[in-house]
């Protein structure tokens, strides 16, 4: 029963956000500032992981293909599959979830615990609008940092392909080029955005209806990261197999 | 005027208010008094419409809160100002962001305008070059005078003191209370002031409503209360040996 007030809450939440719009020249601002602490401050955690998890792909695809009938270049096709079609948009956007949405659930959590979401509310400011909305317009940059992972992914299975001897420069891009299907690309960016939406609106919530004090901060911090994972994991699922299947 | 009419408050079917009704009038420094879980705060926050009420009336002058609509509800927020406990400044901003926070959000006057005035109030709470200082650097006597600053930028009608002083030193609790009755008398507002400060009592109560157990046990003014029978008042009151004698010394006085 609790689960479903939480889910109906959830969505008025989301319906409550759009309402009542708080004046552009402070929008503004909070949107750049959010584009800044969500999309910017995430890119170099993002870019070192992507790199070296590519990497890691190549080499555990490279290993597993021991047939002689098959073609190097298998491994990088392999790579770019495995990264466009789901560690970029998936592996990264929970990867997000603990970086993006732990910071979401704490600066709000930390906001109500010190009355400064009432101080808005008294003041006659629609807090959700205030608070929510512009972290879900910043992360609709979200498939910026997911097409960077996915560059950096491909490039560090390159880099890895090549050095380690696994596989020419030519067979690698020659894999990463054959049966190319950009409707991958589209999945891919579809997933993003709706991913994007659930980091910024699950984390929000487990913020802006937190109870307690500072202990409590750090409980709503991790059911943020659980929730926000399983809802990704799941939607994942149903997305495939809308979009793939 | 504010006046509050047979207010009744639960939460999971406990009663926490029990038909309050008083009333607050412009230019008087009004207090609430009472001891912990008497329903202070809760009376507080339904007069602000942060908490709904299952019964009773609130109007603002003349009109009653809960008729009005959203709209009504917004422009009527934008003329109270309030301070809370714990100051509750926007520490991602500086003093004179969180000061200029209502002028940006309900204002259209231009940058140097709302400069001037963050200037003025700044220095009407005493507070000079602290502009640029974020909340984390300030003293809590300095919060609470920025949290002031904040709630009168934007000359409001009524100002809502949720326990000023607490966690400030004597000196400095005095400082802030004598400040919040300039400004009601200076500005000509209606003050509602939470509290469970003695001095802030004889200060500046010219008017106090008395809590207990979620129901109006005593109203009157801060020269009433050291004549009042009213035993839930006094065990209040003078609880403390300090104020025990100050009442004592009253009464010699006056025989």
């Amino acid at each position: 029963m609790i689960y479903l007030q939480n889910i109906g809450t959830y969505f008025l939440m989301i319906v409550e956000m759009f309402r009542k719009p708080t004046k552009w020249c402070a929008m503004r601002q909070l949107i750049l500032k959010d584009m800044d602490d969500l999309i910017i401050g995430s890119l170099g955690i993002v870019a070192f992981i992507s790199f070296f998890v590519g990497g890691v792909v190549t080499i555990q695809t490279a290993l597993n293909l021991d047939n002689p009938f098959l073609p190097k270049s298998l491994i990088g096709f392999a790579t770019r599959q495995s990264i466009i079609l789901e560690f970029a948009p998936t592996f990264i956007s929970i990867i997000m979830a603990g970086k993006v949405g732990s910071f979401i659930t704490s600066s709000i959590g930390t906001m109500r615990v010190t009355e400064q979401i009432d101080a808005l509310e008294v003041m006659g400011i629609n807090s959700l609008n205030y608070l929510v909305f512009p972290k879900f317009i910043a992360l609709t940059l979200y498939p910026f940092v997911i097409s960077i992972a996915m560059f950096l992914g491909i490039y560090g299975g390159l880099i890895a392909c090549v050095y380690g001897g696994f596989a020419t420069l030519e067979e690698y891009i020659t894999g990463i080029q054959s049966e190319f299907t950009p409707f991958h690309v589209t999945y891919a960016f579809i997933k993003t955005f709706v991913f994007a939406f659930i980091l910024a609106t699950i984390p929000s919530y487990h913020g802006f209806y937190m109870k307690g004090g500072a202990l409590e901060v750090g409980k709503a911090s991790t059911a943020s990261f659980v929730w926000t994972s399983v809802v990704i994991i799941l939607l994942n699922y149903i997305l495939t197999q809308m979009l793939l299947s | 005027m504010i006046d509050v009419k047979n207010i009744h408050k639960s939460f999971s079917g406990v009663e926490v208010l029990k038909g309050i009704s008083t009333t607050f009038e412009k230019g008087k420094t009004n207090l609430i008094i009472g001891q912990s879980g008497s329903g202070k705060t809760v009376f507080m926050k339904c007069l602000l419409g942060l908490f709904d009420y299952e019964e009773g009336t609130i109007s603002y002058d003349g009109k009653i809160f809960s008729n009005l609509t959203e709209d009504e509800k917004r422009n009527l927020r934008a003329e109270i100002g309030m301070v809370f406990q714990g100051s509750a400044l926007f520490d991602s901003m500086t003093i004179a962001e969180n000061v200029m926070f209502p002028l940006k959000m309900f204002t259209k006057q231009s940058k140097s305008e709302m400069e001037d005035r963050v200037d003025f109030v700044l220095k009407r709470v005493n507070l000079i070059d602290a502009h640029n200082k974020m909340p984390s650097e300030a003293s809590g006597g300095m919060q609470k005078r920025v949290a002031i600053a904040r709630a009168i930028v934007n000359k409001p009608k009524y100002l809502f003191c949720d326990e000023p002083n607490s966690g400030l030193d004597p000196k400095t609790a005095i400082i802030i209370d004598n400040l919040i009755q300039e400004i009601t008398d200076e500005y000509q507002i209606i003050t509602v002031i939470n509290s469970h400060d003695m001095n802030s009592v004889m200060e500046i109560g010219e008017k106090i409503v008395f809590l207990k157990d979620g129901l109006k046990a005593w109203e009157g003014s801060k020269d009433n209360i050291f004549k009042t029978d009213n035993k839930a008042v006094t065990d209040f009151v003078y609880s403390s040996e300090l104020m025990k004698k100050v009442r004592q010394m009253y009464i010699e006085e006056k025989k």
